[in-house]
């Protein structure tokens, strides 16, 4: 039996922490285990990678089995890639060495059937070619890492699992190391189990969201199906927005701005340099959509779309209410104050018009 | 220093039989010091305790019992005179079985300790690099506790050279054979020539001080952290 899922259902017990989890996940595409410290999300990696013996396990990638009652393959058995949060080079080999160990005990790609990741293309990929001859002590916090995921993946591995690779770098170091997750992500046909508690990576990275808390998965599907949720599970309060896939269809020089097309509408923003017919993400905060019932030409809000209200709650804070609507096959959240809400008259099939101030490519 | 022959002898013996035993201790001592490190077995405490116990006994009574196990009448003495063999004590070979159990705990513990403060993370990583147990154990074990061994052999060595009641019990007083250098200097005290004794002596001080100081020097922390106190 073939499938393109990951099947996993886990149940670990410690003294002061359960985990329960029963999941399945595409094995394609960056899926990101979202969660705040202490939710179970590494604990849920350790048990993929088998570092993790769970008391009760069933999991199989694609149809084969790494876990069933008794049978339990051992980490170093599975094919799989893994980077630690914290560095995890070898202290006695210098960087080079580092990523020999992993050619030499490379998974044949004969078997595994997918195109080989060759040393030369993981160096490029990572930007790593004048660090090799380095001792792990002697690079940067950012390079020992970028160092690790070359090392990771020259192990040729069919499912890449990544364990808050950024969270133990400082803001330069993270968005160092950003542009080379999504290259890699672009470039390599390879399905990647990514643990994060920051909602900035997984705009950026996810394409399937696990949102998890206390050692439970809340809710799982895509990024735009779970994203814009009112009810996503985990409150992220000024972080709550959409993430928007688009192409680039237009590039006004004399404006420097740039259109980009998605499934319901399109939006200009400020010229990011991507070439026309790129595919791109945008990033709009629920904070910068407000909402009027007239389209306005006399105001600065250059993205103005027409949108239908699908519904309302009270967010967080009484004073404020989130409003999900639809623009074509997409769905925006805008946050207004409850007040604002009520004199509109929002209700649910209201046409209303959505002002977006402010729409970033990520 | 005008050392006799005897002397000579007494000191060639001693650095053999050191060596021989560092040797094999590092052989013997290192899959029992990996076990310790790792093992969650009931019988952990009392391996350790076991592989201890060398520390705190006092040589004669470790001499006592390898007698009578090596002896004609003991369970090796049976086996090794069933094997045409003959018998352990006053032999070199016997004096190398007794050293290796008295210096045992002195090479196991600076292993122990090395591999243990390596943690889990290293093995981990190895086994997501598909590395299999014994794999990890050559190719990141042994490099990462090197500081360890290198402690463990000095003080294997070190101790060895500096045992007296053993050899005593075991050996006796064979030249050539089973005397070193401390039975030697002992015989020269119970002749009264206390300026033969005074030479040996010094250069054990010397040597020991030298072990010690290049150990501080080179490996402050595995010396100091290697739980060993004799």
């Amino acid at each position: 039996m073939t499938s393109d899922q990951i099947e996993a259902q886990f149940n670990l017990s410690y003294p002061d922490f359960t985990l329960d989890v029963n999941l399945s996940l595409p094995a394609r595409g960056v899926s990101v285990l979202f969660g705040h410290s202490g939710s179970g999300k590494t604990s849920l990696l350790r048990c993929f990678a088998g570092l993790e013996r769970p008391q009760f396990g069933e999991l199989s990638f694609k149809g084969e089995s790494w876990q069933a009652g008794k049978q339990f393959l051992p980490a170093h058995k599975r094919p799989i890639g893994y980077v630690f949060q914290e560095a995890s080079l070898f202290s006695h080999l210098s960087a080079k060495d580092n990523l020999n160990y992993a050619i030499k005990r490379a998974i044949k790609t004969s078997e595994s059937g997918s195109p080989q990741i060759e040393r030369e293309q993981a160096i490029e990929l990572l930007g790593i070619g004048n660090l090799l001859e380095r001792q792990p002590h002697q690079l940067s916090g950012g390079e020992r890492q970028r160092v690790a995921i070359a090392r990771a993946l020259l192990i040729q591995p069919q499912l890449l699992l990544m364990d808050e690779p950024l969270a133990a770098l400082d803001l330069p170091r993270k968005l160092e190391i950003l542009p080379y997750l999504e290259r890699l992500k672009r470039q390599l046909d390879l399905p990647i189990i990514y643990v994060s508690h920051s909602p900035d990576e997984v705009a950026r990275l996810a394409d399937y969201l696990v949102a998890m808390e206390q050692g439970r998965a809340l809710c799982s599907g895509s990024l735009s199906e779970t994203l814009s949720q009112l009810d996503f599970p985990l409150k992220l309060g000024e972080d709550t927005s959409v993430v928007l896939e688009g192409i680039v269809t237009e590039r006004d020089r004399t404006w420097k701005l740039t259109r980009v097309q998605f499934d319901g509408g399109h939006v200009w923003l400020r010229d990011s340099g991507h070439a026309i017919h790129s595919e791109v993400r945008v990033r709009i905060l629920a904070r910068d959509i407000s909402l009027a019932k007239a389209p306005h030409d006399d105001t600065s809000i250059i993205n103005t779309l027409a949108a239908e209200v699908v519904e309302i709650i009270t967010d967080e804070h009484e004073g404020l209410s989130l409003v999900r609507l639809k623009v074509g096959n997409t769905y925006l959240i805008s946050r207004v104050t409850r007040r604002s809400a009520h004199l509109l008259g929002l209700q649910q099939g209201l046409t209303i018009w959505a002002q977006i101030k402010s729409v970033a490519v990520i | 220093m005008n050392f006799t022959d005897a002397d000579l002898a007494a000191i060639w013996l001693t650095l053999k039989l050191a060596t021989v035993v560092t040797l094999l201790l590092l052989l013997i001592g290192t899959p029992i010091a990996w076990w310790l490190a790792n093992t969650r077995s009931r019988w952990k405490n009392p391996v350790s305790a076991l592989v201890a116990l060398p520390i705190v006994l006092p040589p004669s009574v470790i001499g006592f019992y390898l007698l009578v196990f090596m002896g004609p009448n003991g369970p090796l003495g049976h086996l090794t005179q069933t094997l045409g063999l003959g018998t352990l004590p006053f032999t070199f070979e016997g004096l190398v079985l007794a050293s290796l159990v008295y210096s045992l705990p002195f090479v196991v513990q600076p292993i122990q300790n090395a591999i243990e403060a390596l943690g889990q993370r290293p093995l981990e990583v190895a086994a997501t690099l598909r590395a299999s147990p014994l794999d990890t154990f050559f190719s990141v074990v042994l490099p990462q506790a090197r500081p360890g061994l290198l402690t463990a052999a000095v003080l294997g060595f070190a101790h060895t050279v500096g045992e007296f009641g053993v050899v005593l019990m075991i050996g006796g007083n064979i030249p050539g054979e089973t005397r070193v250098v401390s039975v030697q200097i002992y015989d020269h005290v119970e002749a009264l020539d206390y300026s033969s004794a005074h030479e040996l002596s010094l250069l054990m001080v010397g040597f020991s001080f030298m072990v010690l100081l290049l150990l501080y020097t080179f490996n402050p922390r595995a010396a100091f952290s290697s739980g060993v106190k004799s």
